[in-house]
């Protein structure tokens, strides 16, 4: 096991709170109309600047513009930032979930089912990704790599995969010697076939939970990194590059910071509620 | 337990080994590190004479044993902006960061427990239940929103506690507070699983039936036993805490370490960013060591096939 990571009490076999997830579900799916369709939504140009309007509290009109929440520092429309800046926290989540969990599904998989020195390899240095915190490990490839898109999409999915390697792996070893498995490799069938047809298919599940939990944690993060400045740079609307701003007028201008922020909690709950819902239909070892 | 002890420290130096050797080849991602090195206003033979000065002209082999053996003596170099060691950089913010972490263990430790406790023992009252939504939701706030609407609600509507910056014992709250407050959520959530779990057992029940009184059952039996859980994540929400202050310390102004991190970052002080990762992990490596260590003293079970339950 781990050098790091106590696996047995901090996943605890959890007793559910009831609160039904469909809720949850809608306004989770919410925030994803509005990212896909913000041109159409957002009632202004997220980055066209009023300096007449700067700070202009909800509700309020300035020169013909009506800023339903408010405008920030440069007098854009704040509910338009918010709506583009849910583009950005989704796409990085999504990409950053995605390019995570097929490096780690296909690398986890690869060392359950090869074993050998593949396996030491590979879980080696799963345990020692592990054993730092993701946010120490982001910051400093952040400091080498440049902020930006591309990279703290890049930065997330390198401190991410180990999570995925890990639970692959721990699926495949309890399957690999199943019946069908043997039998398909009696049959001829390739490694390659193996492991992508049937036992992908079976371990699918629990890499699912992990992907949508993981989810939730790749919003914070985007955000905590836009927050400190090595996330995606101005003028693109963050959520967390906003909080930042906001944080410096909260005395004169609440608003800034108020908004976004209950976006980036409500969606982070969402994926959160959602993950654990999902975790108790298909995983067994929670039931 | 003398094996257990020394077979787990084998495994902590592997990984402080294995920390290095990461952090060696992050440096080296983008090819050249000496880039991340120099002022970005450096002529070409500023970066010749800097690329000499560093070995970095060397064999990477080389460079690798060069970089292992400075570490290991705990010199992590020299700050190129301030022209100070950065053990000396690192040394004098650090007192600030382990008095917020410090702080934030306090509430979150201080009150999660108890509150994980009244979720379990009164878990059908329409109350708790709230109350257990309430703290479940409140995994899903980042830090930094619960740090700003702290700083909006008692800094500036309420005018009780300063914003932000360093003083008194009144600065340290809010920022204690807005970091504590996810730990404590998670300390109240493992305890009340804990506390779930013991009281569905049989030696509650056969307790209860022989009499013992409520009070003595809970400190001398579920107490005990539900401790053992909450113990080991105490170890992980620790170096959680020291994670999470870095992005506390920004929203606070709070000169730790964390704010530290984000200067260095802006000013290109790559050492510096270096040393603090580095740190960072070693601290999270003995900290999950002491864990293992308090877990076995705990649970004397687990002593004897060297493996967890």
């Amino acid at each position: 096991m781990s050098a790091a990571e106590p696996v047995v009490a901090t996943k605890p076999r959890r007793r559910k709170v009831r609160v039904g997830v469909w809720p949850f579900v809608a306004i989770f799916l919410a925030f994803v109309v509005v990212a896909v369709f913000a041109p159409w939504i957002a009632p202004h140009d997220p980055n066209t600047q009023n300096l007449l309007g700067r700070l202009k509290p909800p509700g309020t009109e300035a020169r013909n513009v009506l800023y339903l929440l408010g405008s920030d520092e440069l007098g854009r429309d704040l509910l338009s930032r918010i709506i583009y800046g849910a583009r950005i926290s989704l796409s990085v989540a999504l990409l950053s979930v995605v390019l995570s969990s097929v490096v780690g599904s296909v690398l986890g998989m690869a060392a359950g089912y090869f074993r050998g020195w593949f396996e030491t390899i590979v879980m080696r240095v799963v345990d020692i990704f592990l054993s730092v915190p993701a946010i120490l490990l982001a910051i400093i490839t952040v400091a080498v790599l440049g902020p930006g898109f591309i990279n703290v999409v890049i930065v997330l999915a390198l401190t991410r995969w180990p999570r995925y390697a890990r639970v692959a792996y721990g699926q495949t070893l309890s399957v690999a010697n199943m019946p069908y498995v043997r039998i398909a490799k009696f049959m001829g069938a390739g490694p390659g076939r193996i492991l992508f047809l049937h036992i992908l298919p079976n371990i699918i599940g629990p890499l699912t939970v992990v992907a949508t939990l993981e989810f939730g944690l790749m919003v914070l993060f985007e955000a905590g990194l836009s927050f400190l400045g090595l996330g995606v740079q101005p003028p693109t609307a963050s959520w967390g590059a906003m909080l930042s701003v906001g944080r410096n007028y909260v005395a004169t201008a609440f608003w800034i910071a108020t908004f976004p922020g209950l976006c980036l909690f409500l969606l982070i709950l969402s994926v959160n509620l959602i993950g654990d819902a999902l975790r108790d239909r298909l995983d067994p070892k929670s039931r | 337990m003398v094996l257990f002890i020394l077979r787990r420290l084998g495994q902590a130096l592997i990984a402080i080994f294995g920390v290095m050797t990461l952090v060696f080849f992050i440096q080296r991602l983008t090819g050249d590190p000496t880039y991340l090195l120099v002022p970005e206003t450096a002529t070409q033979a500023d970066i010749e004479a800097m690329r000499r000065s560093l070995g970095l002209d060397q064999p990477i082999i080389v460079q690798y044993m060069s970089f292992l053996r400075d570490i290991a003596q705990f010199d992590f170099g020299r700050s190129y902006v301030q022209r100070i060691p950065v053990t000396t950089i690192i040394a004098s913010r650090l007192p600030y960061t382990l008095q917020l972490a410090g702080g934030a263990l306090l509430v979150s430790f201080g009150l999660g427990v108890p509150l994980g406790v009244v979720m379990a023992l009164w878990r059908d009252r329409p109350a708790t239940k709230l109350l257990t939504g309430f703290v479940f939701a409140s995994q899903s706030m980042p830090t930094f929103w619960s740090g700003i609407l702290f700083i909006l609600f008692f800094a500036v509507w309420l005018g009780w506690l300063p914003p932000s910056g360093a003083g008194g014992i009144e600065n340290l709250i809010l920022p204690s507070f807005a970091l504590g407050l996810l730990s404590m959520a998670t300390f109240a959530r493992v305890t009340r699983t804990a506390m779930l779990d013991e009281l569905s057992k049989d030696y509650v029940r056969s307790a209860r039936a022989r009499g013992v009184a409520t009070p003595r059952l809970f400190w001398r039996h579920l107490a005990r036993n539900a401790a053992i859980p909450v113990i080991s994540v105490a170890a992980l929400e620790i170096s959680q805490l020291l994670a999470g202050a870095v992005i506390v310390e920004t929203v606070f102004a709070w000169p730790g370490l964390g704010l530290l991190t984000v200067q260095s970052i802006v000013s290109r002080d790559f050492l510096v960013v270096q040393g603090i990762v580095l740190i960072g992990a070693f601290v999270t490596i003995a900290l999950n060591f002491t864990a293992d260590i308090l877990y076995s003293v705990v649970d004397p079970r687990i002593r004897l096939d060297g493996s967890r339950p």
